[in-house]
């Protein structure tokens, strides 16, 4: 028994030591847990993934800005798609169980609107990184959005479409922001003279377009707006649209830049070249804050990974959570978070200047006409002008009236 | 032209596009039949070797710039060679055992080789690099046709007649029928049916990856590919009826023009139409259009 008492002895004091450590860091050092809710897993598993890369690289290179002790803790969910009760679970579970500070996420639209309210009942800030539809947030005040609605991109694309082309042809997944998309386009491009000869919805996930571009062929129409899922489904529509002659038929292919994807533009051939759309954001934009972004990015996570739309979002929402921090000196509260984000502002983001509208805490940026062209051998979207500064949510100014 | 003019000239195209992807169907899908028809197993996982075969096309492809169909034949090749291995150390263990088993360890293979993808290859699909010959359009009768997709009917087809010679005309093709019609007869005049799955397994593996690199430009290579076109691979086989050769060349064709037509015309219900067509079809035939009527 003496025997394995010593080195019970010796054990109990490493021990020791070791709580005294840890505690001794407990007293000053303070840990803000923040939950990200979001798909890691299925066809847009990039949705989460490139958020949370950029938001642990923003973190990583910014830790020195925190007040003095302050940590930062990422609990990161997968949703797996658009499961709008597995969403709420997990939300639950970070809020309930882990006790997470802020919430961020939510790549699909239906996922958010089941999150909203437990940010309500909670008081928890709760970060919008992708979800696009105009409605997500007018579902809690406890919601800011760092990513864009639809109608961001496909209102001014409407207006600068009619100014080129009389006809239009409009082809949409058949969900939330698809639908969307095809609204603000179309009364935008009918309020400013053109008429659309032909619309028609597919279902998400559709890789083979053939069919439907054979009725969009049969109209004949000058420009054809699509919105699809970035991702695969982007690639296969653009492919189709070339093999089946539309291109070499003289139709304009526009839309929102979900369609060519700055991750995806490596698997599209030269049938891409010309593309023209909107968004608000390109990974080549010669912005230096994008440049600096962009470098930043390849250097940690190599020179084969762009930047993207999820990224760039995931890069905002961690520069405002750190402004919540600081303002808090390190102690964050809901309602007060609130009152940051609301006022939040940021000229010098990737994506240029944007800010929070503190009336519907949406997100307000700029819109960007952009044309996919070929640089050195390599496909990039070119950001030609800015076709839109500072725009609010377009549907929700309508509403308004 | 006039309007009657201007439906068929779409009609062509829309029948081709649907020849096209029934083809790849077909290829991809008749090796699953010819191995639930012989061996009885019921293989879910039999997409996780046409991704192999699309990820082997990618590679080749894109970072070794071997030509195209070299790189088509190594798809072949090296996913036949890798699923004997698999054939002898797992598939062989659950040879006798029920099907539920055997769909179990099955899907199990299938989440374990889509973890292993996106582990390799990431969450995009993987670049599918077509040589310039397969690139732009072919005019046949004053009608366009893209050059890939005619090839992929040309070769489908020719594929096609290449197994009905193999199974039908060879003796390695006489065994393989005597083993699907009954097993244990043709084991006690003396074939080594062990010895028979293996190479069809591997056949038939092998098919499955030359379609996934035939189609990969349509169907993009990806780590879900397996789960997500499973429904279709399945509908043409059962459709088709187990072990045989013409069912699933024809519940393809069937298949693939229907939905192309049906997502022509009926956009909005074109992808239900494919589902709705499958359960009339099983109900009026419940072994599919060939199969053996046990």
């Amino acid at each position: 028994m003496t025997r394995i008492k010593a080195p019970g002895l010796f054990f109990a004091l490493a021990f020791a030591g070791l709580a005294m450590f840890s505690g001794s860091g407990a007293v000053s050092a303070q840990t803000i847990k923040i939950g990200v809710v979001s798909t890691f897993s299925g066809p847009a598993a990039n949705f989460g993934e490139y958020s949370v890369k950029a938001m642990q690289l923003y973190e990583k290179l910014h830790a020195s800005e925190l007040p003095a002790g302050v940590k930062i803790e990422l609990l990161v969910r997968d949703d797996g798609g658009p499961n709008p009760d597995k969403a709420k679970q997990l939300a639950q579970e970070l809020i309930v169980r882990d006790k997470v500070q802020i919430l961020a996420g939510a790549g699909f639209t239906p996922n958010a609107m089941a999150i909203a309210p437990l940010a309500t009942q909670a008081k928890t800030p709760f970060l919008i990184l992708n979800a696009g539809a105009s409605v997500v947030t007018t579902k809690s005040p406890y919601i800011a959005r760092f990513s864009f609605t639809m109608a961001q991109s496909a209102a001014p694309l409407g207006s600068w479409a009619a100014k080129k082309y009389k006809t239009a042809f409009t082809l949409v997944a058949d969900y939330g922001p698809g639908v969307d998309s095809e609204t603000a386009f179309t009364s935008a491009y009918s309020a400013s003279g053109g008429t659309i000869v032909g619309s028609v919805r597919v279902p998400p996930m559709t890789l083979e377009y053939a069919p439907f571009l054979q009725r969009v062929k049969d109209a004949k129409p000058d420009v054809l707006m699509v919105f699809v899922p970035a991702g695969k489904t982007a690639t296969g529509l653009m492919k189709g649209f070339v093999d089946l002659g539309l291109k070499d038929a003289g139709i304009k292919l526009v839309g929102p830049g979900d369609i060519v994807p700055d991750e995806e533009l490596a698997n599209m051939d030269d049938g891409a070249i010309g593309v023209t759309t909107v968004y608000h954001y390109s990974a080549w934009a010669d912005r230096p804050a994008n440049k600096a972004f962009v470098e930043a990015w390849q250097k940690e996570y190599g020179t084969s990974t762009q930047t993207n739309t999820f990224a760039v979002s995931g890069w905002d929402a961690m520069d405002a959570i750190f402004q919540i921090i600081k303002a808090g000196n390190g102690v964050v509260d809901g309602d007060k978070a609130m009152e940051v984000l609301k006022s939040y502002k940021d000229a010098n983001s990737p994506r240029g200047a944007i800010s929070i509208d503190p009336e519907t805490r949406d997100i307000v940026q700029n819109e960007y006409l952009r044309e996919v062209r070929k640089v050195d051998g390599k496909l990039e979207n070119i950001e030609l002008e800015t076709i839109a500064t500072a725009l609010k949510d377009p549907v929700k100014d309508q509403m308004k009236k | 032209m006039n309007p009657v003019s201007d439906l068929a000239a779409s009609l062509i195209s829309i029948g081709f596009y649907g020849i096209s992807y029934a083809m790849i169907l077909y290829v991809i899908s008749v090796g699953l039949s010819i191995t639930m028809g012989m061996m009885g197993f019921v293989n879910l996982a039999h997409g996780v070797f046409a991704m192999a075969g699309g990820f082997v096309l990618s590679i080749c492809l894109a970072r070794y710039g071997i030509p195209f169909p070299l790189a088509l034949a190594a798809a072949f090749l090296s996913v036949s060679v890798a699923s004997v291995a698999l054939e002898r150390g797992l598939y062989a263990r659950f040879y006798g055992a029920g099907e539920l088993t055997q769909v179990l360890f099955s899907i199990g293979l299938i989440y374990v080789a889509i973890a292993l993808a996106r582990l390799e290859f990431g969450t995009q699909a993987a670049p599918i690099m077509l040589p310039d010959y397969l690139k732009g359009q072919v005019k046949i009768l004053g009608h366009d046709f893209p050059t890939y997709r005619l090839f992929v009917i040309v070769f489908g087809f020719a594929i096609a007649f290449a197994l009905w010679i193999a199974i039908e005309k060879t003796r390695f093709g006489a065994f393989v029928r005597a083993a699907v019609d009954n097993r244990a007869m043709a084991q006690s005049i003396g074939i080594d049916t062990r010895r028979l799955f293996t190479l069809t397994f591997a056949l038939g593996s092998g098919m499955a990856a030359l379609g996934g690199a035939l189609g990969a430009d349509v169907l993009a290579p990806q780590w879900n590919y397996p789960l997500e076109h499973l429904v279709y691979f399945l509908i043409v086989v059962s459709v088709g009826g187990f072990g045989s050769l013409h069912g699933p060349f024809v519940a393809a064709l069937l298949i693939g023009i229907a939905d192309t037509l049906g997502k022509y015309w009926f956009p909005e219900f074109g992808a239900f139409l494919i589902y709705a067509a499958t359960i009339g079809l099983l109900l009026w035939r419940p072994h599919g259009l060939f199969g053996a009527c046990s």
